[in-house]
This record gives structure tokens, sequence and C-alpha cells, in this order.
């Protein structure tokens, strides 16, 4: 997360090229600000109607009554800073943080580990069961931006969310997550591959509310490490890597994920990469050559903060560490 | 055109009644509203901490909550942090112990951040409190010494008990 940077960007770009959103005088100009404080207090995002409805029912029933221009506000750590510059101007707010089904962590009898879309990354970082079934997602959730953005933010608001350079898409991709999404007509299932469609794009229509994330149960000897660089702690990551590793009793690799933040507009799943270590054991040669595999193979933007090279770079290093931690985590 | 909504919401033990716009941010509403100008504005957008308060006892940026949301929930500012009468909570006196602050914007944010993170972890190591310490920028300090004004008020606080 830590969309702030990714924000702050946007919008210097909105300032230099004059932000088609945003026609006139802006939140954050000072003549903005003075005009706003003359009206007697200090408002920053535009106005919008405010829903804090108490069943879920009731939210969809909202959401399909008022559209694509409202939103649903989980956590708020990446709309509100969004609000507060004016890149977003919804109409209304569906404040589902009253609905405390959405906040439950169940563990399944089958093994799986079914996170409400109102959990918070505090809770990925805490919860017995989660570090029990998915160390990944703890591990991962830790370096989701800092201590208190991580007591509000919610899996489900990073997951819709769908920043490129968030680390909880690349780990639901990896882990083989599936996304539950309910609307006034019902429910479906999608899977975490299919579900992000594109830079803040997911394939949620207008009415469909993320209610859901089902984890399926790792493989015996599996190991998963979660991995990546920022300049500062708690910023966007340049490069990360989620890396699962299943091995056989002799500790053959006998499947592999590796899937990356900010490789893409989406999480890069570099399947060709992660087969060609299958049937080996992990040493350093064959996972270097993975490694540069899946550097050449993704389509990283490059930054004022990191060229494309320097992110192919970022992830071979990140890849060797991480597939080498995940083989020395594969026991049983 | 503008959404209103009343909010009734109890800061640092008192029970506060308003009806404001949907959109004012709780910080605003503490400041402009209620006067509580003890949380500053920072960076408006999450990176600085310097509006930080405790929700429900958590530390939460009162920059990215909107006044509506405070509807039913315990807030505790800066104001609240030491106990009634003239004294000063342990953190507040070790850091003016340790020279932890010098302009004193952060200050408030800092404070409160601590402040939950010392009720969770009464013996910290240095390494923890700096990672605790992480999403709360200083731009006179360098730190240092807010850290050592931690370490030093949580040996103080476990003296205590």
């Amino acid at each position: 997360m830590a969309t702030v940077d990714r924000i702050a960007g946007s919008i210097d770009q909105a300032l230099k090229s004059g932000d088609p959103r945003d026609g006139h005088t802006s939140a954050f100009h000072p003549a903005g600000r003075g005009r706003d404080l003359a009206e007697g207090s200090a408002m920053k995002p535009a106005p919008f109607d405010y829903h804090l409805p108490a069943t879920i029912e009731e939210a969809l029933d909202l959401k399909a009554r008022l559209g694509g221009e409202a939103r649903f506000l989980a956590g708020g750590q990446s709309l509100v800073p969004a609000m507060n510059f004016r890149l977003a101007r919804p109409s209304a707010l569906i404040d589902i943080n009253g609905l405390m089904e959405l906040a439950a962590i169940d563990e399944g009898s089958d093994g799986e580990l079914r996170l409400g879309a109102l959990v918070r990354h505090r809770d990925l970082e805490r919860r017995p069961e989660v570090a029990r079934r998915h160390p990944l997602l703890r591990e991962a959730a830790a370096q989701v931006a800092h201590p208190p953005i991580r007591v509000r933010g919610t899996i489900g608001g990073n997951l819709a969310h769908a920043e490129p350079a968030s680390e909880l898409p690349s780990v639901m991709v990896a882990l083989g997550a599936r996304m539950r999404a309910r609307s006034l007509n019902g429910e479906r299932w999608i899977e975490a591959r299919e579900f992000f469609t594109g830079a803040l794009s997911t394939a949620l229509r207008d009415d469909e509310l993320l209610t859901e994330i089902a984890v399926p149960k790792l493989p015996p000897r599996t190991g998963t490490c979660f991995l990546e660089m920022a300049r500062r702690r708690g910023d966007f990551a340049l490069m990360g890597v989620a890396a699962t590793i299943t091995l056989d009793p002799r500790r053959r690799c006998i499947a592999a994920r590796l899937v990356y933040c900010n490789a893409d507009d989406r999480p890069f799943d570099a399947a060709a990469a992660a087969a060609t270590l299958i049937g080996k054991r992990i040493a350093v040669a064959t996972v270097d050559a993975a490694a540069s595999a899946a550097a050449r193979a993704m389509r990283p933007g490059g930054s004022i903060h990191a060229s494309a090279a320097f992110q192919r770079h970022l992830a071979t290093t990140l890849t060797r560490r991480a597939v080498l931690e995940a083989d020395g985590r594969a026991v049983g | 055109m503008s959404a209103r909504r009343q909010v009734t919401t109890t800061i640092n033990g008192v029970r506060y009644q308003r009806t404001v716009e949907t959109r004012l941010l709780l910080v605003d509403f503490l400041r402009h509203e209620l006067q509580l100008t003890g949380t500053h504005v920072g960076c408006e957008h999450g990176v600085c901490g310097a509006c930080t308060v405790l929700y429900d006892g958590l530390p939460v940026r009162s920059c990215l909550l909107f006044a509506p949301q405070a509807e039913g929930h315990e807030i505790v500012t800066v104001e609240g942090l030491a106990p009634p009468g003239d004294k000063l909570h342990p953190l507040q006196e070790a850091f003016a112990a340790s020279h932890a602050l010098q302009c004193g914007f952060c200050t408030p944010g800092i404070l409160m951040t601590m402040a939950a993170f010392l009720a969770e972890t009464p013996e910290p190591d240095e390494a923890a409190v700096r990672e605790a310490l992480s999403g709360n920028l200083c731009r006179c300090t360098g730190y240092q010494h807010i850290v050592d004004g931690v370490l030093l008020a949580a040996r103080r606080m476990a003296e205590k008990q």
C-alpha cells in the first residue's frame, strides 16, 4: 500500500498537466485552502453523501442504486488520500466498517483459510491462525506501509484497489486464492489470477462488493517467502516477489510459484520461469537461471525511483534470496 | 449541496455531539469544531503521522478518517494523554528529559503512536522502537533522541510497576 507516494506522483503529474478531473483550484492548492477556510472550516475532499449500512444486503442495495460513482469505504488508507487530493471524487461513500461479519477469519475443515474483506493488515500480522496456515500472508502484511496504516487498512480494500506495487495481490495470486464477489443478483467466486485486470482495475462489477477471500491449504513440504525492496521501509516496493516452493520427500521441487509486485500493471506470475525449477533440487545455479528468466519476462514500468533495468536487477536478487529461503522453510 | 450528518463521539472521555459536513476530516473536526488543536495537520495523506490519534485504543491517521466515522467510537488525542492534574505522561516527561523534540510539530502524533506501542510492548528493544516509529516523520531530531526518549519512558514505566 502506502498509496501515498503513488498519489503524490499523480499529483505532480496533475499539477503539470492540469488535471482534467479537477478543472478549478484544487484542495491542495493554497488558494483552495484559503477559500475553504474562509467559509469557516477546513474541507479538503469534494462533497459526498455518506451511508452507513447495517447489513451486507443494505450495502449491496445502496451500491446497485448509486452505481459506479459511489465507492465502498473500508479502511480508507488509499481512497481517502486520493479524495483529499481530489484525484477521487465519489458522489457517495458506503461505509462498510460496521459490517462485522466481514471481519471474520475462519479456518475451514478442508484447511482453507477464509478471510473477511474487513480483516485489517494488523490482523494478518498478528492472528495465530494466519501465521499457522499462511506465513506468507503474515510476512507480506508486515511490509505494508507503517503500523498505524496497518491498524486501519483492510485486505479487501487493498485487493479491490489493485495497486500494481501492492504486496497482497501478488501473494494472493501465488497462493491461488479466490475472491468472493457479492451483489443483489447473487455471488460469484473469482480466481486471484483473473481478479486483477490492470492498474487500479479488477474484475469486480460496479454493483459488486468483495466480501471474502478464500486461501487454499498449502501442500505438505511447501515453503514460502515474500521479499521486497523499497527506498525506505514502508514505501511502495520498487520490486517484490512472493515465492512458494513445494518439495517431494527427497527434496526435489515438484511445484513452484514466483509472483512479482510492481513488475507489470498487475501481479506478474512468472510461471515459465518457475517451471524451470521443477524436478530439481533447489541450488544457487538453478535458482539464478529461473530468476534471470523471470526478470527477462516481466514488464516493469520504471520510474524516477528505479529504472526498469534496476527493477529487473532487483527481481533477480530478490528471487534468489526468496527461493532459497522458501526451500529452507519447506519442512514436514 | 453538502451532505451533513450528526456525530456523537467520545474524545478524551468527554462526549461531544455536533452536526458536520460528511466530508469533514476527523483531524479538522478535532481542531476546528472542538478546538482540540494539539493534533497537528501535516501531509493530509497519511504519510507523516503528525495527526495520529487513538481510535478505540489503536493509533490511526485522523486525516484519513471522516468525522462521521467517529460516531460511537472512543478517541484519545494528545490532550488526553497525561493523567488529570499537573503530571505529564511518562512518555512526555521522558521526551523532555531526552531532548526528543525540537520544533514539536511531529510530537503529538509520535506521542500517541508510541503510547499505543508501549501499551502493547512494555519492554521494547531499540529495533522494535524504530519499527514502531517508522510511520512518523520528524525533520528536526534525526530520531535518535526520540528513540532514547521512548526507551527511557519504557524503563521508567516498568520500574513503577
